[in-house]
């Protein structure tokens, strides 16, 4: 995070925003569609890391954010029929006021208590889930019908569940979140968070107050999760209690640590990292898992700081 | 000094295991079945069906049974001259019974495989979760699952289950029988998600009309590993206690309702689905003696089977007790895995009559399974004989009510395939294809 | 069934969930006190101690103790082994970062996993209890094998508490546990120690499966429900507390046994959920802990 390269960082981002539009067109149909469902994943794991990565708080309960997000937007148009803008909207708001009321509360704690906390208040939300299956369909889910799906326009209409337009959706939306975090990380803001995850006493006495900062690094982590998961009901019509349990917690967790934590690039990566892993291994063995925990392991010891913040520290200490 | 070591060896470590994973994924890619040879001279190509299979996660044990019945199904396809005169060849993906990845698994299944259809999916929360992926490719998917999620048309047009009865169904058909035979007070116990809203929905209704009642109805959810603590819950007056428990929990179940009860206890029936890949003679499963269970086909083999029956099994390797030829311990899940078999001599009839060649006619193949209205029974269909409704893709067949005795289960009674028909609740030939 | 049996019914329930959570929770809690560690693959030990309970019990023929005896001491002193030597090969070698060895022991859950899935396979699988002898209560019946299992669980309780509290290797555990840095300079060989109390968390968890295993069958995604509740058993407790661990297991166990008396399943598990998480809003350090760090 040195203050020499801002055009540098921005040249990167606006570069990787570029490779991903030219790979539209030069893929091969089943990693195009593969991708773009990455990018809407990646959203998520970069939301996760605005609260873990540049703020230090660990959170064992955000797929309840991005399963705000899914139920929020799902919801709306099967149970309420409403339009696909206002649907994304609904997921987005949903996600705003969870991690608001959340973070409220759970931020009272600190360490090992925030990610209990964080996790508990996830397991009730995916309870409540099934709880109320009449309305959301409990564990099987529902589906986003085919025909809901589809943006109007008067004169043309935009077909989410066409490839090209799946794909641009999601870019868009990953690049928006990209540069939003990037014009976090690189204000005044973003150094505030840094300075409450390296030393939050020091921070407060600096006169800042360190609660409301988190408060809204939480809400505005919650916000971009909940994103992610409107765009993923959206854009592949399902929406399931299994995006809401415990294991899509600890996923975006895995992606940012495999990435990088702290590095605005490094969720992207993280998650391709561990799709990629996982296709190629699954094609030679049902037991890939094995080969999945073994990758972990060797990467956390060999690169403990994941594969970006690794390049950072050794290579490229600019990036941001 | 220490540092500097540290820092070459992750360095080499690096580029040594980008490069085998490139080569491993070019490798993959070439050797992909039929990625480049065939697509010239589709004419002698195999047929290509990707079977999404639960190899791993809660649904493993199923999966397994489903491969082994698959592979014995496409074999014999295969001995008789394949479909069309071209082989059968069957790709296997696992979804780990996640439905996030089953539609990952679909859309492989249609991008990079180009199988003709996918087929073989049995957890209901997959299947829906899949049939979006399916119906975007125009991908025929045909799902041996049991659920009623394909014919409540909730779906879309490319989600078929010509191969095994809808839980709807089953539960309707079983109702005359429990009425007549067990009691006419029944205390239901079911898991508290999908599966088990099913029976919780549709039983009181079908009992109903035959002048029985449900009495009580408790939920257990499902993440629960002990059950006593809900047994109070049962009435006294209890006649019949029907229960449906799926997953490894199963067996505590049976054992901790013995342990409450002793011998003294009211009359029982349960889906077999409770107990699927668990030998009936386990310790603790004495308490189901003399007790009945709902069977989509006998896992025992019974005193009439028919000769259809009995080359079925002997295919698929099981012996007399519905356990793996060779390993007793090895048991089967009989009630369900003979969907696949029949599912695969349908997607077969049903491409014949399309005269299917290839990716371009699965529009063809659909309105073609869509015509099918009734299965003979024999050795395509060894369950028995359905007829088939094809404006809500969904099959129906009969069903049997077996009698533990002795530590095996006998067939005591089969439905008729017109107990278990209903009002279908929708068309899916309405939709565009 | 009448309110006094069924709230009798209720407890016995809980008291058994208690027994066996207590001690899966007492050696999370353990490695979490003196380690600073997350072991995220906690509850995969405690699956590995079923899963060896079924091997050993059905390699060993005559009566079903015999199997079930043998099973309750070569099961955890495995389970312990495999612990070990998963620390020394990567959590030392991770220096305990607390999110490194998060990433770590979550590999380690998927490896274990896999492995129990492709050697074990996917089906629940029983084991014999040692005797079965049901009580005959005026109102239920129950298993006398469950009321054997907290007996049991009391007794390790206590025999770990002592060996806390009373002897040299206690002393030497919560002397690293209060600031490991000082006992190194004391002469304490604090990575030994590391190890040991790894392999001693391990081998809780194991022996806690292995006395649940003959009422509820192995299967090896069992882990899962024992890691998250253990989780909140250690929380609520308070860090590296065993009076708090064990209060709060009961606590826990009870509560979960007796709302759903009054309460539909799911919604009973919501509730309780959501007051232990209150507790832990408006008290961090758990009900016995001194604030942690």
């Amino acid at each position: 995070m040195s203050e020499a390269s801002p055009a540098k960082a921005y040249a990167l981002h606006l570069g990787i925003i570029a490779l991903l539009f030219v790979l539209s067109f030069v893929l091969p149909e089943y990693y195009h569609g593969l991708l773009a469902r990455i990018m809407v994943l990646a959203v998520f794991a970069m939301g996760y890391n605005m609260l873990f990565g540049y703020v230090g708080l660990l959170s064992l309960g955000h797929a309840m954010f991005f399963g705000a997000g899914l139920y929020g937007a799902g919801l709306a148009i099967i149970q309420l029929g409403w339009g696909v803008p206002a649907a994304f909207i609904a997921g987005i708001a949903c996600g705003a006021v969870l991690s608001l009321i959340i973070g409220l509360l759970a931020l009272r704690t600190t360490g090992v208590a925030f990610m209990i906390v964080t996790m508990m208040f996830a397991q009730v939300f995916y309870l409540l889930i099934l709880y109320f299956a009449n309305w959301t369909g409990g564990d099987q889910g529902q589906v986003v019908p085919q025909p809901a799906r589809v943006l109007d326009f008067g004169a043309t209409a935009l077909d989410l569940t066409n490839p090209t337009v799946r794909y641009m959706t999601a870019l868009a939306l990953f690049s928006f979140v990209l540069l939003v975090t990037l014009a976090i990380v690189r204000s005044r803001y973003g150094r505030v968070l840094v300075g409450i995850r390296e030393n939050e006493e020091r921070t407060k006495m600096l006169g800042y107050d360190t609660f409301s900062n988190k408060l809204m690094a939480v809400v505005v982590s919650g916000t971009i999760c909940a994103a992610s998961g409107a765009a993923y009901a959206l854009l592949f019509g399902y929406v399931g209690s299994s995006f809401a349990s415990v294991q899509y917690s600890i996923l975006p967790l895995l992606w940012v640590l495999l990435g990088g934590a702290a590095t605005t690039i490094g969720p992207l990566i993280g998650t391709v990292f561990m799709y990629y892993v996982i296709d190629v291994t699954s094609g030679y063995t049902s037991a890939y898992l094995l080969i999945v925990g073994i990758a972990l392991i060797l990467l956390v010891l060999f690169f403990p700081k994941g594969i970006l913040g690794t390049i950072r520290q050794r290579w490229l200490g600019w990036l941001p | 000094m220490d540092k500097n070591k540290t820092f070459n060896l992750s360095k080499t470590g690096l580029t040594r295991r980008t490069a085998l994973k490139g080569l491993a994924a070019g490798a993959g890619l070439a050797m992909a079945p039929g990625f480049v040879r065939y697509s010239q001279a589709q004419s002698s190509a195999p047929i290509k069906i990707g079977f999404q299979s639960h190899r791993t996660g809660i649904g493993a044990a199923y999966g397994r049974w489903y491969e082994k019945t698959t592979a014995a199904a496409v074999k014999a396809i295969n001995a008789a001259g394949g479909i069309n005169g071209r082989q059968v060849e069957v790709i296997i993906e696992d979804d780990g019974t996640d439905p996030g990845r089953g539609a990952e698994v679909v859309g492989k299944f249609a991008t990079q495989h180009k199988t003709d259809i996918v087929f073989g999916t049995l957890f209901s929360h997959v299947v829906i979760g899949s049939a979006p992926a399916a119906g975007e490719n125009k991908m025929p998917y045909f799902v041996v699952s049991e659920g009623h999620h394909v014919a409540s048309t909730k779906l879309n047009r490319y989600v078929f289950q010509p191969g095994i009865t809808d839980v709807k169904s089953q539960i309707q058909s079983m109702a005359p029988w429990i009425a007549a035979n067990a009691g006419k007070k029944v205390t239901q116990i079911f898991p508290d998600f999908a599966f088990g809203y099913d029976h919780r929905d549709y039983l009181p209704p079908a009992l109903k009309a035959q002048g029985a009642e449900v009495i009580a109805q408790i939920a257990i959810p499902p993440t629960e590993s002990s059950f006593t603590k809900y047994f109070p819950q049962i009435p006294a007056e209890t006649e019949v206690i029907y229960h449906v428990m799926v997953g490894p929990a199963v067996l505590t179940f049976v054992k901790e309702l013995g342990e409450f009860y002793g011998s003294n206890r009211p009359q029982l029936f349960g889906f077999m689905d409770s107990l699927e890949a668990v030998d009936i003679n386990s310790p603790g499963l004495e308490f189901l003696d003399g007790s009945h269970f709902w069977e989509g086909s006998p896992r025992y083999a019974q005193a009439d089977d028919s000769a259809a029956q009995k080359a079925y099994r002997a295919a698929v390797g099981i012996d007399d007790n519905g356990a793996a030829v060779g390993d007793p311990k090895d048991v089967s899940t009989a009630s369900h895995m003979f969907g696949c078999w029949e599912t695969l001599y349908v997607v077969k009839k049903a491409m014949e009559d399309a005269g299917y060649k290839g990716p371009e006619d699965r529009a063809k193949l659909v309105e073609a399974t869509e015509a099918l209205t009734a299965f003979a029974e024999g050795p395509e269909h060894p369950q028995g004989p359905k007829t088939f409704n094809g404006k809500i893709h969904q099959c129906f067949g009969i069903q049997n009510i077996s009698k533990v005795e002795g530590g095996k289960l006998k067939v005591v009674h089969k439905t008729k395939i017109e107990d278990g028909l209903y009002e279908a609740e929708g068309d899916y030939t309405k939709q565009a294809l | 069934m009448h309110f006094g049996p069924h709230l009798l019914l209720a407890a016995l329930e809980g008291l058994v969930t208690s027994a066996v959570l207590a001690l899966t929770a007492l050696g999370l809690s353990l490695v979490f006190g003196v380690m600073r560690v997350v072991n995220v693959a906690h509850g995969e030990f405690f699956m590995l101690g079923a899963v060896l309970a079924w091997a050993i019990s059905t390699a060993i023929s005559g009566h079903p103790a015999l199997g079930f005896l043998a099973a309750l001491v070569i099961a955890p002193l495995i389970v312990g082994a495999i612990a070990l030597v998963a620390e020394r090969l990567v959590l030392r070698r991770l220096n305990y970062n607390p999110e490194a060895t998060i990433v770590a022991t979550i590999g380690m859950l998927y490896i274990i996993q896999q492995l129990a899935l492709s050697f074990y396979g996917p089906e629940a699988r029983p084991v014999e209890p040692p005797f079965s002898y049901r009580i005959l209560l005026p109102w239920f019946g129950y298993s006398g094998y469950k009321l054997s299992i907290i007996a049991a669980s009391a007794l390790l309780l206590t025999a770990t508490w002592l060996v806390l509290t009373r002897t040299k290797v206690g002393l030497i555990m919560r002397a690293t546990q209060y600031d490991s840095e000082t006992a190194q300079a004391f002469g304490i060989a604090v990575g030994r120690v590391y190890g040991g109390v790894f392999a001693l968390g391990a081998m809780l968890a194991a022996i806690a499966a292995v006395l649940i295993v003959p009422i509820s069958q192995a299967h090896y995604l069992m882990g899962q429900d024992p890691l998250l509740l253990s989780f909140i058993v250690v929380i609520i407790g308070g860090l590296g507390s065993l009076r708090g661990t064990v209060v709060a297991a009961v606590l826990i166990g009870l509560s979960d046994g007796i709302i759903s008396m009054f309460f539909s399943p799911t919604l009973a598990k919501i509730i309780a959920t959501l007051l232990v998480a209150m507790v832990l809003v408006f008290r961090p350090q758990g009900l016995f802990g001194t604030a942690s760090r």
